[in-house]
């Protein structure tokens, strides 16, 4: 489904990821975990290119996107839930999920407002649907753009940190939401601080230090017993 | 007959008010050369604005130099330039055209930084969640950027607006048949300046402070729906500070 080929990207002299390789099967759930700064964030936002990788292939089933002109391709394969939202402020939440689908993929305002309510009510915030971002709580307005992501139907979804930027008692929720995700045959890939959602959901987890893919694995192994250093020093801090 | 020499005297202001169609028409020529400069003016700073923020640099270099071009000279040469040189190129255009189009360019430049400033505060993230679901540039902008942009930058660009109208006056020094003109012919041909120039004042006033109140409430009003903050706000109003 989504293979990685020598992925590498500098900003100015830092080496934000070194080398990298990582094939995601069709429908695997796939966390990555890691210290700040270690690139985690980064090598998933070059599966979409959000950012552009320095050097390496991109592959989406099969075919290279890391090339000119593929941008709408990859694009049209993943979706992305960010750790800040990024609901569109200026649209309602009804608005904010059918715009996709109305734009660009030409579905008609019926087809896409039925498609977003069935969402709304996958997050149980149809009540909401009139309302706009800036007046609801952050663990709503997650929902919300998981809601927005999901309603594109694409096979991909990529979640960067997204409980990261909530308030303690509003990271419940949105993990709920995703953990119900994971029970579909989605391609999930998270990024996240959240060991218990990894524990609970993943297929595998992928440990990032430095830029560097340090050790990966089925998590309850890894958990038990990581065979890397930094992956144990790492996890004897987080994990109480 | 005993009449008071006051500059504000009674029968200086009676006199004014006989000739009232003389001040209406005046005004109605201020009001048509703004609303057309304001036109060309949001036009040219539309398109100069989305460009300056393109990542091409020669065009952002082309609308670099224009704004700084038409924002460090005054208003005055620009006028006196179409007025009193075009002509010896053959070129030879009404007071009102000139208005239009003196103030047009120059009020360009300062909707340019505006439209510029409002569009660089809307948050990277924005464009990367557009992005993110396939929307190209073309149709980020349309969709997602431009209408959050609009919503910030018009308390700035009805303060430009304000400035436009009063800007107009410039129309006075070229025999331009505006308000100001009007009143400063009438009032040297009556010896009466006082009533006009405060009939005048009034008449501006009258045209500018309801913009200005409604640019701040509706500035208040986006900053309490959290649409903007009110720092990003004060940013972008000081783009036309140099003004």
């Amino acid at each position: 489904m989504i293979k990685l080929e020598n992925i590498c990207k500098t900003y100015g002299k830092l080496d934000a990821l070194k080398d990298i390789n990582l094939t995601v099967g069709e429908g695997e759930k796939v966390v990555i975990i890691g210290p700040s700064g270690s690139g985690k964030s980064t090598l998933i936002r070059c599966i979409n290119r959000i950012e552009e990788p320095t050097s390496g292939s991109v592959y989406i089933d099969g075919e290279l996107i890391t090339r000119k002109n593929a941008l709408q391709a990859v694009r049209k394969n993943c979706a992305m839930v960010f750790q800040s939202f990024n609901l569109y402020p200026h649209l309602s939440v009804l608005a904010n999920i059918t715009l996709a689908p109305m734009k660009l993929q030409k579905k008609s305002r019926r087809e896409a407002e039925e498609l977003a309510y069935h969402y709304l009510d996958r997050i149980g915030l149809r009540d909401k649907a009139r309302a706009k971002p800036t007046q609801l709580s952050g663990g709503q307005q997650q929902r919300i753009a998981i809601a927005r992501a999901l309603a594109t139907q694409q096979k991909i979804i990529l979640f960067d940190e997204p409980t990261s930027a909530l308030d303690p008692e509003m990271v419940q929720e949105v993990l709920d939401v995703m953990v119900s995700l994971s029970k579909e045959s989605i391609t999930m890939l998270v990024v996240t601080h959240e060991m218990g959602f990894a524990r609970e959901v993943a297929d595998r987890v992928v440990f990032m230090d430095d830029g560097v893919i340090v050790e990966e694995g089925e998590p309850n192994a890894f958990f038990e017993n990581p065979e890397n250093e930094r992956a144990r020093l790492f996890l004897s801090k987080i994990i109480r | 007959m005993n009449r008071s020499t006051s500059p504000f005297a009674w029968w200086r202001f009676v006199k004014l008010f006989k000739d009232w169609r003389v001040f209406l028409d005046a005004l109605l020529v201020t009001v048509g050369v703004a609303l057309a400069a304001l036109a060309l003016a949001v036009a040219i700073g539309a398109v100069l604005g989305i460009i300056s923020t393109s990542r091409r640099k020669p065009l952002r270099a082309v609308t670099r130099v224009y704004v700084e071009f038409f924002q460090n000279i005054p208003l005055v040469i620009i006028a006196f330039f179409m007025f009193n040189a075009l002509p010896y190129a053959g070129i030879m255009l009404s007071t009102a055209t000139i208005g239009i189009l003196g103030v047009g360019f120059y009020h360009g430049a300062y909707v340019a930084e505006v439209v510029r400033a409002g569009i660089e505060s809307i948050p990277k993230g924005q464009f990367e969640a557009a992005h993110s679901q396939g929307f190209s540039y073309f149709s980020t902008m349309i969709h997602v950027v431009l209408p959050q942009t609009l919503t910030i930058i018009l308390p700035p660009l009805t303060n430009q607006a304000v400035n436009l109208v009063k800007n107009t006056s410039v129309l006075a020094m070229i025999s331009g048949g505006d308000l100001m003109y009007r009143t400063n012919s009438w009032a040297a041909d009556k010896a009466s300046y006082a009533p006009a120039l405060v009939v005048s004042g009034a008449l501006y006033f009258l045209l500018c402070f309801p913009l200005a109140t409604a640019a701040r409430a509706y500035e208040k009003r986006i900053i309490r729906a959290g649409l903007v903050t009110a720092a990003t706000e004060e940013k972008i109003i000081a783009v036309t500070d140099s003004e």
